[in-house]
């Protein structure tokens, strides 16, 4: 099952709405670097509003992903993220330190701008 | 008082998917919370990838503990594979021989209330147990 990535402006937007198990992790890792390369996108927002399991494989394929979507020249905010999910990922001892996130869509369009006029 | 729930087979990736579901069902039935529901979910996605990942083969057993005043769900993860050579280094925070962030084994231990692990070279059993908040 891939995920879809929508193109708005220079952004790409992700809703990730199906149960991720380890090989639509790495498909989706791979979608979304090509599909930046391909639009140039400078900035992505993924929403996870709807993930209710992130365990240490999925966080380390959402954070590699911000450190490659890095290397190509955009920035990735994450949003939605449940309390409860967060909870569990510092329980479980991953901080995800470096990545941005935001409440909503909405927050993060926000957010990402000014990450981008800070540059 | 034990009672068996269910056991679910780990042979290909999608079951370990299979069993975090299945788990956090029997959470939701047992009447554990929306945190608890996740902390159970994670804990056996880290157990079943690391049967998968390092046994090839195995299972998750579900069973419900009827205690007072909590009831338990205890999780166990069982397989007959190569087994783990120092149990008390991948204990530790940070070890990890699959390039992963060594969180896995630690961090299911702080997710639940009780943890035992067992590991031979015929195989590893890993029992954690999480209780109802009273
Ligand atoms: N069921 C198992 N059978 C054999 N070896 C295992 C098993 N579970 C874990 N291991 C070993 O213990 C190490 C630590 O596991 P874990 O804490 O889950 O971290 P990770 O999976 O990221 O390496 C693994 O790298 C592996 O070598
Ligand atoms: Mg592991």
């Amino acid at each position: 099952m891939r995920i879809p990535i929508l193109k708005l402006h220079d952004y790409l937007l992700v809703s990730i709405q199906v149960e991720l198990d380890d090989q639509s992790a790495m498909e989706f890792q791979e979608d979304l670097l090509k599909k930046i390369h391909n639009s140039g996108a400078t900035g992505v927002v993924i929403d996870l509003t709807s993930v209710e399991v992130i365990d240490s494989f999925i966080a380390k394929v959402l954070g590699d992903v911000v450190s490659m979507a890095d290397l190509m020249g955009a920035k990735v905010v994450f949003t939605g993220v449940q309390p409860a999910v967060s909870m569990t990922l510092i329980e479980l001892g991953i901080y995800l330190k470096e990545v941005p996130t935001a409440l909503d869509l909405e927050q993060g369009l926000i957010k990402l701008r000014q990450e981008l006029e800070e540059k | 008082m034990n009672e068996t729930l269910s056991s679910v087979p780990i042979r290909k990736e999608w079951d370990i998917v299979g069993a975090r579901q299945t788990g956090r069902n029997w959470a939701k039935d047992l009447g554990f919370g929306s945190v608890d529901q996740a902390r159970i979910a994670t804990a056996i996605s880290e157990l079943a990838r690391n049967i998968y990942l390092y046994a090839k083969v195995g299972e998750i057993n579900f069973e419900r503990l009827d205690s007072v005043p909590s009831i338990g769900l205890k999780i166990t993860a069982r397989d007959q594979g190569p087994g783990i050579k120092e149990v008390s280094k991948v204990m530790k925070d940070g070890y990890s021989t699959s390039g992963g962030l060594g969180a896995g084994l630690p961090g299911v231990k702080r997710l639940m209330d009780e943890f035992d692990i067992e590991s031979t070279d015929a195989g590893t059993v890993v029992t954690v147990i999480k209780w109802t908040r009273i």
